[in-house]
């Protein structure tokens, strides 16, 4: 194998690997940190995550939403933009679903409704994006400051409206009336029903199927448009961008917009999908999440596929050992977001001068 | 033991970097107080032998004597404190600090800063006198010319008590004439018993001023000569490892109607400083158009705006048809599309994209062709088929289009660069530095390709701090500084020392060459 | 005395109590931004050394101990940083953001391991934390109009870490205007070629940066929690990280202009909080998410450059890679 190949290998696939391995193994150590014992803990966690029907029902659901904020993060990285804003984008794009459903005429198909409320998610989604990005391209505020700082004020939008504005008539608790039937996106366990199999109880929905076409589209755009040319030139050259004929400033706005409107997505899983109206804190840990999966995945969708299967499985079997084990609260799956970032993010290139020494030295 | 006057004395000094074998068992012997000039093309090696001795990178073998003292650096503290100062190709400056505090840097001698400015203050003025070096020492180095840019780099070497003073390219940035006084403050050093060691890829100066050249090629050293007794063709016969024609044959220039023709020009850069004014000139068909100067003088901001990359906020540039003003801005997008190409000046960042593949490379700025695309779809194995095209045609080597763009030679990338521009057939060629940083092979390559667009009958202009690429291609040459054309020439009336008077503007007013006579 | 007068004052004594932190925590940053490092980091740090201070400070039962492990886990964050941004020439923004997520993580977990609770420390009582200090001659200076008040409500009765957060800045310039160090500093930052080869380590200059940032991030959490409050609640640095960075680039690192942005926050924050529960005309009673939201958006109004553009040192977010 000629050394360019090795060096893709390793750059590719066992770096990640590696990276991915050591930050499992921090994680065993705060383990013990806490007094649990690591082996049990993996044990529990898998047999959560996919030892019986309802827990890989529970995995699935979960990584549908890890790959619309892993998409978005990556689209936005391959611009050379960094988006954090992804919990906020989520946020509001799940309010444009769900208001979709609150106020279209219910005697509508379905398939007319479902379409319109992806359309709700991504227009709202984008809108959350579009002014960090434009403070970024025309003012140069920087974008990680502003897109924080959007998550905040989304989280303080939401409460207000929740609270005040959209909270069903009579009701105590901060959330909006029931979307229709015509809004609610199936249960796999109700289609495969429908087909006379019986499967488990679980929010796996059709949104799973949304998210894959997604991927699809964000693969086919990124290159193998003229667009998705424009935006990973200007990702790696600013300068050969604009030799280019790109307009960097346009890439940066058109890029966040289509990175806010994936994130935007979520709530097509979670509240067509599961919850069936609009409540509080539905994004919880998604957006960051989509950071630690793009970059498991080093932003391509097949990767990100793969990432995100990889934390719906951490989070479906942290919450079971959460649920299992006195010690373990589900905050454990934010240590682990945590850890992956810093292991796969951070110290990405920590193995890769000894993996270069003994894997594709040069010879001489 | 007796004391040898041997300065320095590196013995099969070896470094490699990933495959590039970049010096290869060097041995070389610098006697003290003389003037030793290193020679070779680009990539020979030069710069890296110098980094080593200069403690900023560590040879993987060898042995290096500093007055005859055992010598291993980890960093260029060793190095300093042995007497070995540096004056790099590009400056080792903070630019918003003052003279004073650039110059201190890192020899402070204390902890609070206030003594150890006046303390500097006193001892710089002494050295600046004694050596002609005089300068301003309170303003911001970023504030003064190259020229006395280069004076602080070499007083920062003497403040820290360089007994070798090694400068590496130190001319590329230098009019003629300023390069004169550059070696005049050699000769003062070396009376003064300072050891200098001066990195060159220019003959002529070796001859004029060297007492000793060692030549490098390929990353071994191959020859030692004392200057007197050797002369340029032998010395450039070793550099390259084959006889040299050092000079391009070719036709007289048929040239036609003006294809760009610029008024009265003014143009800011991306930071707000205007760097062109008043500036006209016309481009012709079939001829080729130089426009010389020192580095930082407007050239390369007008390049910009020719190319479609900055605005014009004063005049107009006709062009092919179409005419640009500050009210009518025209993309490097636009540009292309009416025929105009545009080989920049700094290919690594503006050129090319080094993570990209070879075909992506080979795409950019031409990604929207209605050929590759058909509705949305971004047509790859088209995009590859016109790599390989571009390849064969301008003989890139390895022909794989695949291939990362930085894993190219610099030659075979700048090929490929040429290759995307030229090969489109375009009217009009801007092109900026063809030949920085390439090997010989290459260099003589892309210099045929220019003529023959020339003689094909296009207009070109070509912007090049090297004057004697400049005066072995062009057929009419324009001279800038600071901003403005002070000189228009013939290229076969063209002489040196004429040239250098324009570049740095210092030919009585009656010699200038106005509009009027354009 | 004048009720509008008393008012501005005690605002006043709030906003010098709420800006503390971000005192704290944009020092820190100035320190790293200076030297090229871009430290996103700051919220986590100040998170972790919040909990770790309420939690040595119940344990042992002294302010003085929780201020010092505080110190000490920032510390270790800091340097996870560094590791990650100068040693192996990572992505700066993305390490940061890692912490701050691995120490949101970390304190629910160790509140649940610890304490047993959701995300809260024991309730530290007395002399367990900073208490405020009366200065001396505050019956006697009393007597005198307006500067009694002043005097009693403004500049005394602040807990030890205010005044060192104050005498901090002024530390600050000096070290980064006046010594060796401060020069060699800012060189690193602008051009750390220039440094490297001027005989100095680039890398030793960036994580001494690192190093005091974290000593000053840990003074900053541990203010929060057993300063300011009482114990350790969940999220309760609620972006004041991010906030001092918003501060930093507004005050153009430069110390004071930094500590006016800072104290412009804590102002307005603390105006904020006085018009919960007011009804303003034709708007009636202002929500309470909108005064929560003041801080957020202000930050990106500032940021929006209402300001001119601000130019960071030349060299910040790039890691140092030695090639001529």
């Amino acid at each position: 194998m000629t050394r360019d190949r090795r060096l893709s290998w390793i750059n590719g696939l066992l770096l990640p690997l590696f990276n991915v391995l050591t930050a499992f193994l921090a994680m065993a150590i705060v383990f013990i940190l806490i007094n649990v014992n690591p082996i049990e803990a993996t044990k529990v966690l898998i047999y959560g995550a996919f030892g019986y029907e309802e827990g890989i029902g529970y995995t699935l659901y979960y990584t549908t939403n890890f790959i619309f904020t892993g998409l978005a993060v990556a689209v936005a990285f391959h611009a050379g933009l960094f988006n954090i804003g992804g919990e906020g984008q989520a946020y509001i794009g799940g309010l444009g679903t769900a208001l979709v459903a609150l106020y279209i005429d219910p005697t509508l198909s379905a398939w007319l409704i479902i379409p319109l409320g992806i359309f709700g998610g991504l227009l709202f989604g984008a809108m959350w994006a579009i002014i960090p990005a434009y403070l970024q391209a025309y003012r140069g505020s920087h974008i990680v400051i502003t897109t924080i700082m959007f998550n905040f004020l989304a989280s303080a939008l939401m409460v207000y409206l929740l609270v005040h504005v959209l909270r069903e008539m009579g009701q105590m608790s901060p959330q909006s009336k029931d979307f229709p039937d015509s809004a609610w996106i199936p249960f796999v366990h109700e289609v495969f029903a429908g087909m006379g199999i019986k499967i488990a109880q679980s929010p796996l929905n059709l949104s799973i199927f949304i998210a894959l076409i997604f991927s699809a589209l964000v693969w086919f755009f990124l290159w193998h448009t003229r667009w998705g040319f424009a935006i990973r030139a200007t990702g790696k050259s600013n300068d050969a961008a604009v030799y280019s004929g790109i307009n960097p400033k346009k890439i940066i706005v058109v890029t966040m917009c289509i990175s806010g409107a994936l994130a935007g997505l979520v709530g097509i899983n979670e509240l067509m999908g599961v919850q069936h109206r609009l409540l509080l804190d539905f994004n919880y840990g998604y957006g960051f999440g989509g950071i630690a999966v793009a970059l498991m995945g080093r932003n391509h969708p097949i990767g990100i596929i793969i990432a995100a299967l990889l934390f719906g499985i951490l989070y479906q079997g942290g919450m079971d050992l959460a649920f299992e084990m006195q010690n373990v609260s589900r905050h454990i799956i934010v240590v682990m977001q945590g850890l992956v970032i810093l292991f796969c993010g951070g110290l990405e290139y920590l193995y890769r001068p000894l993996l270069i020494r003994f894997l594709a030295p040069i010879e001489t | 033991m007796a004391k040898s006057n041997i300065a320095i004395e590196l013995t099969d000094v070896d470094k490699h970097f990933g495959a590039v074998h970049a010096n290869d068992k060097v041995s070389l012997s610098v006697k003290s107080g003389t003037i030793h000039g290193i020679v070779g093309e680009n990539g020979a090696g030069k710069s890296t032998l110098m980094s080593i001795l200069y403690g900023f990178y560590q040879s993987d073998s060898g042995q290096i004597k500093v007055f005859d003292k055992e010598f291993r650096a980890t960093s260029s503290k060793q190095s300093i404190e042995a007497g070995i100062g540096m004056v790099h190709q590009h400056f080792m400056f903070v630019d918003n600090f003052t003279v004073l505090e650039n110059v201190i840097l890192g020899s402070e001698g204390g902890a609070l800063i206030s003594e150890s400015l006046s303390k500097a203050r006193i001892e710089l003025t002494r050295l600046a006198k004694e050596y002609g070096l005089e300068v301003e020492l309170d303003v911001p180095v970023e504030s003064l010319s190259v020229g006395m840019q280069q004076r602080v780099e070499i007083l920062k070497g003497l403040y820290k008590g360089a007994k070798v003073l090694i400068l590496d390219e130190p001319t590329g940035v230098l009019t003629p004439q300023e390069s004169d006084e550059l070696f005049r403050i050699f000769e003062a050093l070396k009376k003064q018993g300072v050891t200098i060691i001066l990195i060159t890829h220019k003959l002529r100066e070796i001859m004029s001023i060297t007492d000793y050249v060692s030549v490098m090629r390929a990353g071994k050293m191959v020859a030692h000569r004392q200057t007197s007794e050797t002369n340029p063709e032998e010395l450039a016969e070793l550099m390259i490892g084959r006889k040299v024609l050092l000079n391009i044959v070719r036709t007289e220039a048929k040239s036609g109607d003006p294809l760009l023709i610029a008024h009265n020009l003014e143009i800011y850069n991306e930071q707000g400083i205007k760097r062109v004014s008043e500036v006209s000139f016309e481009a012709r068909s079939g001829e080729i158009l130089g426009i010389a100067g020192v580095t930082g003088n407007g050239q390369g901001t007008l390049l910009k705006a020719l190319a479609g990359i900055l605005p014009l906020s004063k005049g107009s540039i006709e062009i092919l048809g179409e005419t640009i003003s500050p009210k009518r801005h025209l993309n490097p997008q636009e540009l292309r599309n009416l025929g105009v190409a545009h080989v920049p000046e700094d290919r690594q960042k503006m050129g090319m994209i080094a993570d990209f593949s070879a075909s992506e490379t080979a795409l950019l700025g031409y990604q929207n062709d209605k050929e590759i695309n058909q509705g949305v779809w971004l047509k790859r194995s088209s995009v590859k088929a016109n790599c390989e095209s571009i390849m064969e045609a301008f003989d890139v080597r390895p022909t794989n289009p695949d291939l990362k763009s930085s894993n190219f030679s610099g030659g075979n990338q700048q090929k490929l660069i040429l290759a995307r521009e030229f090969e489109r057939d375009p009217e009009v060629l801007i092109i900026g530095q063809p030949t920085r940083g390439i090997d010989i092979g290459a260099i003589e390559f892309i210099r045929k390709r220019i003529i023959d667009m020339r003689d094909a009958g296009k207009a070109i202009i070509l912007i090049s701090v090297e004057l004697e690429e400049i005066m072995s291609i062009s057929d009419r040459i324009i001279v800038m500084c600071d901003g403005e054309i002070t000189g228009t020439v013939d290229a076969s009336d063209a002489d040196e020392a004429t040239l250098g008077m324009m570049m740095a503007n210092a030919l009585p007013s009656d010699k200038k060459i106005t509009e009027a006579q354009l | 005395m004048n009720d509008l007068l008393l008012n501005l004052i005690l605002t006043l004594d709030a906003a010098f109590r709420v800006c503390v932190p971000l005192i704290f925590a944009s020092m820190a940053g100035l320190f790293a931004e200076r030297s090229g490092v871009v430290d996103i980091g700051l919220e986590g740090k100040l998170l972790m050394s919040a909990f770790i201070a309420a939690s040595a400070a119940s344990v042992f039962g002294s302010p003085w101990i929780g201020l010092l492990f505080a110190i000490f886990a920032s510390c270790i964050f800091a340097m996870i940083h560094g590791l990650a941004s100068i040693t192996f020439k990572g992505n700066q923004i993305v390490s940061g953001v890692a912490i701050n997520i691995l120490a949101s993580g970390l304190t629910m977990i160790l509140t649940l391991a610890w304490f047993n609770s959701g995300g809260i420390t024991p309730n530290l009582q007395g002399n367990e934390r900073f208490l405020s200090i009366t200065l001396p001659g505050v019956d006697i200076i009393d007597y005198i109009p307006i500067l009694g008040v002043i005097y009693r409500e403004l500049i005394s009765g602040h807990n030890v870490l205010v005044y060192l957060a104050f005498a901090t800045v002024p530390l600050v310039w000096w070290v980064v205007y006046r010594t060796r160090f401060g020069l060699r500093l800012r060189a690193v930052g602008e051009n750390p070629k220039a440094v490297d080869t001027a005989g100095l380590s680039v890398e030793g200059l960036r994580f001494k940066a690192l190093l005091i940032g974290g000593i000053l991030c840990g003074i900053g959490g541990a203010y929060i929690a057993i300063a300011h409050n009482a114990q350790f609640t969940k999220e309760m640095t609620a972006g004041q990280g991010f906030i001092a960075l918003a501060a930093l680039i507004f005050g153009k690192w430069h110390p004071y202009r930094v500590l006016a942005a800072c104290f412009l926050f804590g102002f307005l924050d603390a105006l904020a909080v006085r018009l919960q529960g007011v009804v303003l005309p034709a708007i009636g009673e202002v929500p309470v998410q909108f005064i929560e939201a003041i801080p957020y958006l202000l930050t990106v109004i500032l940021l929006a450059g209402f300001i001119g553009k601000a130019i960071p040192p030349k060299a910040s977010a790039q890691p140092y890679i030695k090639e001529l």
